[in-house]
Parts: C-alpha cells; structure tokens; sequence
C-alpha cells in the first residue's frame, strides 16, 4: 500500500519522502493543476530537480494536470503533459478527455492515473477511461460508502487510490461550482476552490465576519477554530427558520486511519493526503503518522488498532481541529 | 434556436408529476427530457411509469429524452442506467461518464448532461465519436466560451444551454435535505417530498445563497437568459433549456419564442446570469 503525500514546494517535498512517502505528487507552477496558489508549485527547472530527488530515494513522483484545458489555451496543457514526459515523472494525474488523449496517444508508456476532478465513481466511468485511455490508476472522489469502495473494488478494471487525510471536500469533486457561483473562479477553470484574493475577515465586536466575495459565509467568535473559508462550510439560515447552523458540513478534515485494514482489504494500492497547499510542517507530521500506521498494520495486520497519540498529532492539523469519517461512513451522508 | 425543458430536479408526489407533464404533453415545447436525475431513494415514479410519459409525449409530437442520474454509486444504480440505456426507444441524457459508457458500449447515440465535465472542442469531439448528439454547457461557463468553441467550425453535434431554472451546483454523497430534518439518509421517508422548489439557505446577512435539493446543492437564484436568445441563436445555439420549477415554466418556455414575447422578465429581483458574462455565477448584469 502506498503512502502518497502531497508536495507544494520542495521543501514539502524533501520532508515528505524524509518521512516515509512512498510517493509524492505535485504541479506545475500554473494554472494547469487545481492547487493553483501563489507562492506553491514548480517550475520546469525546480521540477527536474524534485524528479532527480525522489529517484535518488528510489521513490516515485506524479505530476498533477488535472483542471481542465481552456478553448484557444489548450498549447498550455499540453506542454505540461510533454514536460512531464521529457522530465522522467513516473505517472500524471489528469482529469480532462482530451489531455487524456493526448497524454495517451503522443506517450503511450506514460503512466496515467485519472484524476478525482473527473469524478469517476462507478464501474462504467473506470471502465471508459481504461478501454479509451488505458488509465492505471484512478482516484476516487469523496463520495463513496466504504462499501461502495469495496464493491468497486472487486470488479474495477484499474487500481484503485483513495483520500486518507485531509481538508474533506464534500461535493464529488469536478462538478461542484459553489466556488465560481461565489467567486467567478473553480479548480476547474481557475485552479483553485475560494482562491485567497476573494477572502476577507472582518471583526465586528466579538465577531469574526467571514466573506467571499462580499457574501457573509460565516460569523463566529474571534477565538472560534475556523478551516479555509470555503462556501459548502459556511452557516446558513433555511428559509423560515431562525438559527444559523452548517447546513452542508462544519469544519472538519477526513481521517481514516481506523479504516486502514478495510481498506487494505479491499486492494486500495494508494493513500492519498491532500494538502498541496499546505506547510512542510503539515506534511512532516502527517506523513510520519501515516507511515507508522502503514508500518504497524504491515507488521501486525489481525491486532491494528489506531493509537490515540496519532489521532491525536492528526487533529492538531485539521481543520476546525476535528476530524470524520466523511463519506466512507454511511451515517455521515 | 427552440425551447427545451430539462429533467425535474424535485421530488414531487407522482399525481403532481403526471399534471405536469400532461400539460407539458399540450403544450409547443419540442424537446423533453424526462426522469430521475438527483437521488435513487426517490421512487415516486417507477421506470415504467417513466416510459408511460415518454410514449404520451411522442405521441404529442415531443422529442424525448430519457435523463439519467447524475451521481452512480452503488452497483444497483448502475445495473438501472444500464436498463434505461436499453429501453429500445428513447436516447438518453448521459449525466456521468458511466452513462456515457453504458450508451457508447451499445453503440447508442445520446445527450451529454451538463453535469459530464465538457471544457473544451477536443473533448466534446471526442464525446461526438462515441456518440454524443448533442451536448448541454456546464453551468459555469460563458458566452465568450462557447463563442471559441463553436467559431472553429460547425460542430456536427447540437448545442444546449441552461437558460432559465435553479442552477445545479454541486452534488454530494450526503443528503442535505434529510440530515436537516434529522434524519438518516437510508431511512430519509423521502422528506424531499416537502421541498417542491427546494430547501432555500441563506446567509446570515439574509442574501439568498443555495438551493438544498436532496444530495444536489442549487443555486437560490434562478438563471435568466432569455433577452440573449438572440444572441445565442447568432453564437449557434440549438435549444434554451427551461428547468421546471412549477407549472408556470411550461407557459414561459412557450413563451420564450414567441414573436411579441413579454412579460418574460417580470419577476427578475431573484434572477441571475454572471455566468453567461464570464463572471460570478449569482451576479445579476444588465
């Protein structure tokens, strides 16, 4: 089972395989990849140089082009699928048909893993990309009972990678449009989900006004632990009724380190942590939780039990400072 | 360019579906499409009583097109696309690339749904090859988009556009609708039921925000773009898709292409079309 940690800048990248990622992933310093924030990513020379890193280390690294290419831009993406190529990546991660295409037909040796943005969630989505494609891998949106994963799981004609650990995105990723409904701008089409320049906080009395775009996602007490402002964990009020509440999800990160036997059993080959965006000190300390929880449940499968000191570390990094199941456990949904 | 009506996205009782469509079956629309696409839990109308509908609208002289879930996750919701891909009569709205998959292995022809991701001339050529006819934009993108994409070269498959309705946003594997009335999502009593345009959430500034449908989240504005229908007829749009919230949609898509069409902006303090510019989707531009 693969550990895959996320790699924002190099530094993230040094302490992630330092730590015991099996394999890192990362973007381009553009609007090619849906963690598109200033300050993150790299560029073609700091990328050969991450390639040439992780090699040394015997570990793999995967390039992330996964928003979706613009009309009369798509020269854009397809030089990050030829850079990738001339650069030694070991996969890409890539969401949209016609990179696909064209990932596949120019590269044919090229690992493919299909992205969570194209929200494939069934047999005949995994089935598609594969007989068209001859995708390797596909990343699984957060939208699947752990059931579902199992039962997928037997019958995919793919490997089968899913999200472990971090910020949890509740909507099936690729088609949620509450950040440009907001905003104007999706990971989609901007590269990033509530991008920064349309976020402000505002103290009012013992308030803290949360805004995107001017629209009031949430008020809460100055001391109050607050994630990313992002629109599905905002407080809203039903028509009719008075009391602001989360009406999609609070604040929260997925944490599924009690499901790491299920999912073994079900022949997951890869445990993804989100968190490009992210500090190397994030990465340290989830990466290394992981790691040994990877490692006890190796050694000792039968008596695995999730230690209280790593859903410990793991809450410190969350957000809200708390963390779920999400998906994977029927009650959530 | 002419009038389409796009699926219902609610939950309404089965006698309240059937007055609907029968007035739909009177009226001028020539493009209907027609079934569940939200949540597997609604069962008000069985697929039986959906191809029953189908037939009485042919006969009314409809197109029609049988539209598919949008989420597919458990393998009993792929085992009934697969039975709605082969009903034998109508094409199908594909909402997810397991749809797609299920009509192209038949070789059947079929409609892409706007919530199969679609950015671009390549994809949608690739979409075309395997059968696609014609396909409804992504909610989120522009005029300018689709300007670039159909100025290349007539495309040889149709163009849709969301042009009057509740957007849909997102889609989750978490029952909004159910969790806010406390209940789980297996034992949900189809509490959808009594939201008939939805569940409106608003900010704590009282802005109308979203549209909770079942496991869909809406916008709670309603997209207006019928004073760019001539626009988008110039551009190369086919069809103007109306998205039912009530029995009134049925009179404002007949409307839409009248000759002396009025009143079609009379209530305009919820509509929004910052989409369409290019810009945040609940912005409202004149």
């Amino acid at each position: 089972m693969e550990l895959l940690c996320p790699a924002g800048n190099l530094a993230s990248l040094k302490t992630a395989l330092n730590a015991g990622a099996d394999a890192v992933y990362l973007g381009l310093k553009d609007d090619t990849n849906a963690r598109s924030f200033a300050g993150l990513n790299f560029t073609p020379k700091k990328l050969l140089e991450a390639v040439q890193f992780t090699k040394k280390q015997g570990k793999k690294i995967f390039l992330t082009i996964n928003t979706f290419p613009k009309p009369g831009e798509e020269k854009r993406w397809y030089e990050a699928v030829d850079i990738a190529a001339n650069t030694g990546i070991d996969a890409l991660i890539v969401a949209d048909l016609s990179l696909l295409d064209y990932a596949h037909s120019r590269y044919p040796h090229l690992p493919l893993h299909l992205s969570v943005q194209a929200s494939a969630t069934n047999l005949g989505a995994l089935q598609l990309y594969k007989e068209e494609f001859n995708i390797e891998r596909a990343v699984l949106p957060r939208v699947l009972s752990m059931k579902q994963v199992r039962d997928l799981a037997k019958v995919t004609p793919v490997d089968l990678e899913v999200f472990a650990f971090g910020s949890l995105c509740i909507m099936a990723e690729g088609r949620c449009h509450l950040s440009s409904y907001v905003t104007g701008q999706s990971p989609n089409t901007g590269g990033s989900c509530s991008p920064a320049k349309h976020v402000r906080w505002q103290e009012e009395g013992a308030d803290r006004l949360t805004r995107l775009n001017e629209v009031l996602i949430d008020k809460s007490g100055i001391d109050e632990q607050m994630g990313y402002p992002v629109v599905c964990k905002g407080r809203y009020i039903t028509e009719g009724g008075t009391a602001p509440s989360h009406l999609l999800e609070s604040p929260t990160s997925l944490n599924t380190l009690s499901l790491l036997p299920e999912l073994a059993k079900a022949n997951v080959v890869s445990l993804k942590i989100e968190g490009r965006q992210r500090s190397p000190a994030y990465v340290e300390q989830v990466t290394k939780v992981w790691r040994n929880a990877i490692d006890t449940y190796l050694r000792d499968p039968q008596n695995y039990q999730t230690q209280a000191e790593w859903d410990r570390a793991l809450s410190k990094v969350s957000e809200g400072q708390t963390t779920t199941l999400g998906a994977y456990e029927r009650t959530w949904q | 360019m002419k009038a389409s009506l796009g699926p219902l996205l609610y939950c309404w009782p089965k006698e309240k579906v059937m007055e609907f469509y029968t007035s739909v079956a009177d009226s001028s629309i020539p493009l209907v499409y027609l079934g569940e696409t939200i949540c597997s839990r609604r069962r008000e109308l069985k697929f039986s009583d959906y191809m029953e509908l189908a037939n009485i609208l042919r006969e009314s002289g409809k197109e029609v097109v049988i539209s598919t879930l949008a989420l597919l996750e458990a393998p009993s919701e792929y085992t009934e696309l697969k039975k709605q891909v082969d009903n034998g009569e109508f094409i199908i709205e594909a909402n997810d690339m397991g749809a797609v998959q299920a009509a192209k292995e038949k070789g059947l022809p079929f409609v892409c749904g706007p919530t199969v991701n679609n950015y671009n001339l390549a994809s949608l050529k690739k979409l075309h090859a395997w059968g696609m006819q014609r396909f409804v934009m992504p909610v989120e993108l522009s005029k300018n988009w689709l300007n670039a994409v159909l100025s290349v070269e007539k495309p040889g498959f149709e163009v849709e556009v969301l042009g009057h309705g509740y957007l849909p946003l997102a889609l989750s594997a978490r029952c909004f609708t159910a969790r806010h009335q406390g209940l789980a999502k297996d034992k949900c009593q189809t509490i959808c039921l009594s939201n008939p345009k939805g569940l409106l959430a608003q900010t704590q500034e009282s802005q109308p925000l979203l549209r909770l449908n079942g496991i869909q989240t809406q916008s709670a504005a309603c997209i207006d773009l019928s004073p760019e229908i001539d626009e988008m007829a110039k551009i190369g749009v086919d069809y103007f898709r109306v998205s039912p919230s009530g029995m009134q949609c049925i009179a404002l898509a007949e409307q839409l292409f009248e000759a002396n069409r009025a009143g079609h902006a009379a209530n305009t303090e919820d509509h929004c079309n910052g989409y369409w510019y290019q810009e945040a989707g609940f912005n409202r531009l004149d």
